[in-house]
């Protein structure tokens, strides 16, 4: 019914390699215009990919300008730009998109058994809203940046900031309906795509767990796209839904901006969770323990996610009678993140654990999200977040968190499905030596900012008292770690798609439908619609079942 | 979901109650009944609601799942208004302005 | 994948049969709705902390809107919802040409709604209730009347751009009617454009009285 899903009329492939979904057609239009979930998601993988760099790039500015203790590479002014960008950058464009546009995109079909998600245009236009939303941002910053932070709190975003808050509005705006569209056809294909036999409780956990993200995008990401849309009316037109002046509430936009951007980390840290299930269970060789626990507080973190925005906003003016039920909402989440933490040890505990790659990055999400996790217990205090708040402490602690945890399980699980997506094989030892690397880079540059922040240290400032500059020293050698990190993966992942080793099906021996078919699937994924007769990660049954493979 | 054709009459029945609840809530505005107006105007326009999606909408015809879905979007919708109006209910409490 | 090349017309190639699609397509059509009422539910809570707020300036600044447009507006728009609802009955039954007078009818409606939403506007830019820096109603010292505007401004603008892109889609339905598209066992687009169109007349039933009926009683 489409061009770009039929068959190449012509040049048929060389009989030795079989067609996949990469070689079935080329050129710039096969790729623009296509409708496979799989090419789609390395649209988004290249896409993200960029973000996530120029990103970094901003990263590397604010480290280098807090090398000293003056204010001396950036003004004040250049440096609220640059921690402006590199939270849009990161948040909106790499962390919220990376695991489910890329890995969720490319592996729930597998996963399910379906030949694509349930509406591939819709998933199609997302990544060019995505793009749209990129660019104009891309914009703003190029025309001279925005200084507002991400956050983008009135009334300095809509009357006092004379940067460009309009065009990264509306670009963020744009951004945050791809969002919405990739969490309906999630949702949409996990409830009507399952192969006969895929019970809900079959599932993967991956699966679940984007299940439970999608929820978060369906029903926060609106708030967001129209508390934005009134603060780019109130900058353009005048309509002063925040104004004082005219008897509005600037609180009421932290309000309506947490609403949508704390169940926001959820929607980052979810899939990340979900990654690292399916990783813990196959590198120890052992079914996951609590598989109905992990799905279920998967579910439960979405849920509560919605009910503890107010913590951002203790100090702020909102009123401590609210403060104190957020903050005790807040310790709720708790309960379900340790649950997974909890099952995921207790996966390991007597399984035959092996130390590739993705095994390792699972070592450091586990350490590093519970420590981000523990430190979100602390700030959650409504005392304690009083001393803390807008202090590097929030800043260690939320880095914990959506890099120790997301971006931890991203590359996790790029490089465990790597030899699915791209057929090839990437080095095991330099993946090895780079996960070391980040592990070390990251503790390095965010370890000692939970000191300088409990020191008093607030964070958006360019310059700083002599007295914390050893823990920025330290910080800043840190991010040069963290990057050389990030690098390496860059590099060797980009060799191996050409020249590494050859994948076979299934390298790992690893459980789960998407194993089943070649290294890289064809284009509609199965030969047939395959039939599930097991539970998920029947690993204690290998042995008995591995003849019959 | 095999369809399930509605007879016209049943349509033309709803058209006729929400014409007659539209009537209602204008006359009920008229009224002084202090606080009340406005929750009488929202229980109106609610039922109104209700009748659109129930009938119009056939979710009473539809799968679970869909009706989840609406629930889901509503109770949502419940959630930021209920955690919303916790902070500007005790604004006041502590006996002295916030500035605002 | 021979098996599905010789598919039902309408069917896509990544569902098994018209079944399936179609409860796919309506669920995905209930999440955009959810999506939306979250969306414009962020409108509504704004409302709905500074009506409280704010209830005597609120009910003053209903008074410059216009019962009688409002009040016919919205009967435009239920009766709009029960020709929606009837050219869905069609295409469950297949007639195309029914389908297309429906769609067409509903699409008049609509645009009879906005046409009387531009005088609407128009009276307001005439009396100075545009809020920002040109808003100037005559007798009213409490700047909470102009937040009032923004709202109504807001709320109904954004329906209003709903209805917009509703009668685009309408359009483009009345086109496939045309084309004979649909049959028995192929009318899931034409039932969600429904869903959609109800939804807007919803979002309607709210907005009317909120925002015109708040001060009637004073």
């Amino acid at each position: 019914m489409n061009a770009a899903l039929a068959p190449p009329p012509s040049a048929p492939p060389p009989a030795e390699t079989p067609t996949h979904y990469l070689n079935a057609n080329y050129g710039f239009r096969s790729w623009m215009f296509t409708l496979d979930h799989k090419r789609i998601a390395l649209l988004y993988l290249a896409s993200i990919t960029l973000f996530f760099f120029i990103g970094g790039f901003y990263a590397v500015m604010l480290r280098l300008e807090l090398v000293t203790p003056a204010g001396d590479l950036m003004s004040a002014e250049n440096y609220n730009k640059s921690f402006t960008m590199h939270g849009v950058m990161m948040v909106f464009f790499f962390l919220i998109p990376s695991i489910p546009a890329v890995l969720g995109n490319f592996l729930i079909p597998l996963m399910i058994g379906a030949r694509d998600l349930a509406f591939p245009r819709l998933n199609l236009l997302s990544w060019y809203i995505y793009m749209a939303g990129g660019m104009l941002t891309l914009y703003a910053m190029v025309a001279g940046g925005v200084d507002t932070g991400w956050t983008m709190y009135t009334p300095y975003s809509t009357t006092y900031s004379n940067s460009h808050v309009m065009v990264m509005a509306v670009g963020i705006f744009i951004n945050g309906f791809s969002s919405i569209l990739t969490g309906l056809n999630f949702i949409v294909t996990i409830h009507k795509m399952r192969a006969p036999g895929l019970t809900w409780f079959r599932l993967p956990l991956f699966v679940w767990a984007h299940y439970a993200t999608s929820v978060i995008q369906v029903l926060g990401t609106p708030v967001i796209a129209i508390t934005i849309l009134l603060v780019a009316l109130e900058r353009g037109f005048g309509f002063g839904f925040f104004d004082p002046k005219l008897g509005g509430d600037p609180i009421l936009f932290q309000h309506l901006f947490w609403f949508y951007s704390h169940p926001a980390v959820y929607i980052m840290i979810l899939p990340s969770m979900g990654v690292v299930s399916e990783l813990v269970t196959c590198f120890s060789r052992k079914k996951v323990f609590g598989y109905k626990f992990i799905a279920m507080s998967s579910v439960a973190i979405a849920v509560f996610g919605f009910l503890v925005w107010g913590h951002h906003m203790f100090v702020s003016g909102q009123s401590i009678y609210a403060g104190m039920i957020f903050s005790f909402l807040s310790f709720l989440v708790g309960i379900p993140s340790a649950i997974k933490v909890f099952n995921w040890t207790a996966t390991m505990y007597k399984g035959s654990i092996s130390y590739h790659t993705p095994m390792l990055y699972v070592f450091g999400f586990i350490g590093l999200f519970t420590i981000g996790g523990l430190t979100g217990l602390i700030v959650a205090n409504l005392g304690l977040d009083v001393h803390l708040h807008d202090t590097y402490f929030i800043v260690a602690h939320f880095h914990y968190i959506m890099v120790g945890g997301a971006v931890m399980g991203y590359l996790g699980g790029i490089h465990f499905w790597w030899p699915k997506i791209t057929g090839r094989l990437y080095p095991e030892g330099w993946a090895r030596f780079s996960a070391l690397v980040l592990f070390v880079g990251f503790n390095l540059t965010f370890f000692p900012q939970f000191l300088v922040g409990y020191l008093g240290m607030p964070r958006r400032y360019h310059a700083y008292p002599e007295e914390f500059q050893v823990f920025n020293v330290m910080s800043s050698a840190g991010a040069s770690i963290l990057g050389l990190g990030y690098l390496i993966p860059m590099i060797y992942l980009t060799w191996s798609w050409r020249y590494g080793k050859l994948a076979p099906p299934n390298p790992w021996g690893a459980k789960g439908l998407e194993w089943t078919t070649p290294s890289p699937p064809t284009t509609f994924n199965f030969e047939e619609t395959p039939v599930v007769t097991e539970e998920a990660y029947a690993y204690a049954q290998e042995q008995e079942t591995e003849e019959s493979h | 979901m095999s369809s399930h054709v509605t007879p016209k009459k049943t349509y033309f029945a709803v058209f006729g109650t929400l014409m007659a609840l539209t009537a209602l809530t204008v006359a009920a505005a008229t009224v002084d009944l202090g606080g009340l107006n406005t929750v009488v105007a929202l229980a109106i326009a609610g039922c109104k609601a209700g009748v659109v999606i129930w009938f119009f909408m056939e979710v009473r015809h539809a799968r679970p799942m869909t009706r989840l879905t609406v629930a889901a979007g509503i109770l949502w919708l419940v959630i930021m208004l209920i955690l919303l109006s916790s902070d500007y209910i005790s604004r006041g409490w502590l006996g002295r302005s916030q500035g605002w | 994948m021979s098996d599905h090349a010789a598919h039902a017309p309408g069917l896509a190639h990544q569902f098994d049969d018209l079944d399936q699609q179609l409860d796919a397509t309506t669920l995905g059509m209930w999440l955009f709705l959810a999506q939306e009422i979250m969306f414009f539910g962020g409108l509504f809570a704004a409302y709905a902390i500074y009506r409280s707020h704010y209830p005597e300036a609120f009910a003053a600044a209903s008074h410059h809107l216009d019962i009688r447009l409002g009040g016919f507006n919205t009967v435009v728009l239920i009766f709009s919802s029960l020709t929606m609802a009837l050219g869905v009955r069609a295409a469950q039954m297949g007639k195309n040409k029914t389908v297309f007078n429906y769609l067409l009818v509903t699409f008049m409606l609509g645009n009879l709604f906005l046409v009387v939403k531009a005088f609407e506007y128009h009276h307001k830019y005439v009396e100075g209730l545009i809020p920002g820096p040109w808003f100037s109603a005559h007798g009213a010292t409490d700047p909470a009347v102009q937040m009032f505007f923004c709202l109504y401004f807001a709320m109904t603008g954004m329906h209003a751009l709903h209805m917009v892109v509703g009668g685009g889609l309408l359009i483009y339905f009345m086109v496939q009617a045309r084309r004979e598209r649909y049959h028995a066992h192929y009318f899931g687009p034409i039932e969600i454009m429904g869903l959609y169109w109800h939804f807007v007349d919803i979002v309607w039933i709210f907005l009317f009285p909120l925002l015109y009926l708040l001060g009637l009683h004073q």
